[in-house]
C-alpha cells in the first residue's frame, strides 16, 4: 500500500494486530488518531506533520540550562516537559556549590535521557563519554517530527550533509541540531537543514539536498542566498 | 439591525438568503494560517469569520491546574469588539464563558489527553465577524486547528445548528432567523454520529427535535467533508509547490564537483581548545590518505586520543571540559545507528 494522507478518525484496517504508531483501536477496528501520512508495512503507522517532542529513555538530545537548584540543573529540552540533570550525572564529581562553574544558565549540553517516569519526570544524564557541554559551533532548532528525515534512512542524510559541508553535525531527538565547522560551511549546513525541514515530507529529499549542496560549492560562497534559491535558479534557466 | 421580517420562508420554500430549508451556508476553510501557533485554521461559515489557534501540548501555568495523569484542555472563545453591529464590550462575559465551557467539553473527549500527562492544550478561537452560529463555526475551526497541531484525536468534530422559523425546521440559521426564530439548536458531532455538544434555545416538539437532529446530522456530515478536504488540500498544496523543484534538483545532481581539498577536519576543530593531539593526527591522516578513507581514518585514530585526553583533562584541571567536533561526530554516528563507517567506504 502506498502512503496516503489521513485525518484523525479515518478507518485504516479491520486487523487489530496491524495497529502501529499514530493509530487507535475501537471496537475491533483500527483508526488514525493523527493528521498525517499513513503507511503500511507489518503494521500501519501514521506519521504526523507536526507535534511536540515527547522524551523517551535513551534519546540523545541537546538541552539548555534554564535554572539551577541545589543539586539539579533544570533544562529546557524543547518539550512540554523539563529535563532534570542531577549533579551526580555529571561526568565527574562536583560540589553542588560549584555547579554554576560547569554549567551556567544558558549553557547547552549534549545529554541523554536516562529515564522518563509515568508522571513525566525527565531524568537526564551526561555519564557517557560522548556527552559534553557545547562550547563552540551553532545550534539550530527544527520540529521534532522532522528528526527522522534529518538523519535519513540508516543515517544517509546526515552523513551526506556532514561530508558535503565539512561540518560536524549532531542531531538531537528533540529537534535541536548542533553544528560545528567553519562559518561559511555552517551557513551552508544551516541552509540545507532549513530545506530539509520545509520539504521533509517530499520524496527524493536526500538527492535534492545533495544536489543543492554540490551545486552550491561551485558558486561564490560569499553570496548568501535564501534556502532553496539554487534550485529555483535552475528552474528559471 | 434589521427588524423582524414578515416571512422567513417564501412560498417557494426559499429563505431570506436564498437557501432552502436543509442547506448550510458556504464554508471556506484554510489550514495553517498562523506561523507562530502549533496549529491554526481560518474558517468562514456564511458571514461568520473565525480564527482558531492551538498551542500545545505545553507546560501548564498556573501549575495547580495540571493533572498528573492527563493533559488539560483549555478553550477560549472570544468575540472581537468589532465582530457585531453594535460594538461589543471586549473581554469575557457570561455568554462567552459558557460557550467556551461547552465547546471545550465537545472537543476534550475526542482528544487523547492521556498521552500528555501534566501538560495543557490551549485552543483559542477569535470571532472576527459574527452572523449567528459562531459557536459551531468556532468548533469547526478549532477541530481542524487541533489536527493541524498534530494532536492525537479519536476523530474530528463537526458542528452545525438547526432551528425553527415560521413553524418550519431549517438548517444552519442566519442572523435574522436566529434573532427572531422560534428555536435554535446547535449540535456538534463526530463523523460516526456521536454527539459531543447539544444546546437548545426555544421550543421544539419531540417530533421536531428528532427531525432536527437528523437534519443537523446531514449538515455536520457536509461540514466534515469540507474540514477533511481542507486538511487534504493543505498537505497536497505543500507537496505540489515543491514537486517542481524535485525535477530541477535532479538536473543538478549530475555535475557534482570535487570536494575542495584544502578544507580539512583540522579546520573544523580550530576553535576548540583541547584538540592539539587530534589536530596532529588529522593533519597526517589527511595528507596521507585518500578522500574516501579520510573520515573513517580520522574517527578511528582520534577516538582513543580523545577519550584518553578527556579523562586526563577532567582529572587535572577540572575546569575545561574538552569539546571536540570529532566527538560530536562520533555521537551522531551512534544516533543514526553507526551507519557512518559503511557509508564512507
Amino acid at each position: 500500500m502506498d502512503k496516503h494522507i489521513v485525518v484523525p478518525g479515518d478507518f485504516l484496517s479491520d486487523d487489530v494486530k496491524k495497529a502501529g504508531d499514530g493509530t487507535y483501536v475501537s471496537e475491533g477496528k483500527v483508526y488514525s488518531n493523527l493528521y498525517g501520512l499513513a503507511s503500511e508495512k507489518e503494521k500501519i503507522r501514521v506519521v504526523s506533520l507536526s507535534g511536540k517532542y515527547i522524551p523517551q529513555g535513551g534519546d540523545l538530545i541537546v538541552a539548555t540550562v534554564s535554572e539551577i537548584t541545589f543539586s539539579n540543573w533544570i533544562m529546557d529540552i524543547k518539550s512540554p516537559y523539563e529535563g532534570l540533570l542531577n549533579v551526580s550525572e555529571y561526568p565527574r564529581r562536583i560540589d553542588s556549590s560549584d555547579m554554576v562553574k560547569y554549567l551556567d544558565v544558558g549553557s547547552s549540553v549534549l545529554v541523554m535521557v536516562k529515564n522518563v517516569s509515568r508522571s513525566m519526570k525527565v531524568e537526564l544524564t551526561m555519564r557517557n563519554n560522548r556527552l559534553k557541554p557545547i562550547t563552540s559551533g551553532r545550534i539550530v532548532q527544527v520540529s521534532a517530527v522532522k528528526v527522522p528525515r534529518m538523519i535519513g534512512r540508516g543515517g544517509s542524510m546526515i552523513s551526506m550533509l556532514k561530508k558535503e559541508t565539512n561540518c560536524n553535525i549532531a542531531v538531537g531527538q528533540n529537534g535541536v541540531i548542533w553544528i560545528t565547522g567553519k562559518d561559511r560551511d555552517m551557513d551552508k549546513a544551516v541552509e540545507a537543514i532549513q530545506i530539509i525541514e520545509n520539504e521533509a515530507h517530499i520524496n527524493g529529499l536526500t538527492d535534492r539536498i545533495s544536489g543543492f549542496l554540490k551545486g552550491d560549492v561551485e558558486k561564490e560562497p560569499e553570496t548568501a542566498k535564501p534556502a532553496g534559491s539554487e534550485i529555483l535558479d535552475e528552474l528559471l534557466d | 439591525m434589521a427588524d423582524k421580517p414578515e416571512k422567513f420562508i417564501d412560498e417557494n420554500g426559499i429563505r431570506s438568503d436564498g437557501r432552502r430549508a436543509n442547506e448550510i451556508r458556504d464554508v471556506k476553510i484554510e489550514v495553517g494560517v498562523l506561523s507562530r501557533a502549533d496549529g491554526s485554521c481560518y474558517l468562514e461559515f456564511g458571514k461568520n469569520k473565525v480564527m482558531a489557534a492551538v498551542y500545545g501540548p505545553r507546560e501548564v501555568h498556573p501549575r495547580h491546574q495540571q493533572k498528573s495523569n492527563r493533559a488539560i484542555v483549555r478553550y477560549k472563545y472570544n468575540m472581537a469588539s468589532f465582530s457585531v453591529e453594535d460594538r461589543k464590550r471586549p473581554g469575557p462575559d457570561r455568554r462567552s464563558i459558557e460557550v467556551s465551557k461547552v465547546s471545550r467539553e465537545a472537543l476534550e473527549d475526542q482528544i487523547f489527553t492521556e498521552y500528555f500527562p501534566k501538560s495543557a492544550i490551549d485552543v483559542f478561537v477569535e470571532v472576527l465577524q459574527a452572523d449567528a452560529g459562531t459557536r459551531t463555526a468556532a468548533l469547526n475551526a478549532a477541530s481542524v486547528a487541533l489536527a493541524d497541531a498534530g494532536i492525537p484525536m479519536r476523530s474530528l468534530v463537526s458542528a452545525c445548528a438547526v432551528g425553527k422559523v415560521d413553524d418550519t425546521l431549517v438548517l444552519d440559521l442566519n442572523k435574522d432567523e436566529d434573532n427572531y426564530g422560534q428555536a435554535d439548536m446547535p449540535i456538534a458531532m463526530t463523523p460516526d454520529g456521536k454527539i459531543t455538544l447539544l444546546q437548545m434555545d426555544g421550543h421544539l416538539t419531540q417530533e421536531e427535535f428528532k427531525q432536527g437532529l437528523e437534519m443537523a446530522q446531514e449538515g455536520c456530515r457536509q461540514v466534515y467533508e469540507m474540514q477533511r478536504k481542507a486538511l487534504m488540500d493543505y498537505y497536497s498544496k505543500k507537496t505540489e509547490v515543491l514537486s517542481t523543484e524535485v525535477t530541477a534538483a535532479e538536473d543538478v545532481k549530475g555535475d557534482a564537483p570535487e570536494e575542495p581539498e584544502d578544507v580539512t577536519q583540522v579546520e573544523v576543530l580550530e576553535d576548540t581548545e583541547d584538540t592539539k593531539k587530534i589536530d596532529d593526527t588529522n593533519e597526517t591522516g589527511d595528507t596521507r590518505e585518500t578522500e574516501g578513507t579520510k573520515e573513517t581514518g580520522d574517527t578511528e585514530e582520534t577516538e582513543d586520543t580523545v577519550k584518553a585526553g578527556d579523562v586526563e583533562e577532567l582529572e587535572d584541571s577540572g575546569e575545561e571540559v574538552p569539546d571536540t567536533g570529532e566527538n560530536a561526530d562520533e555521537t551522531d554516528g551512534q544516533m543514526d545507528e553507526s551507519e557512518e563507517e559503511i557509508s564512507n567506504e
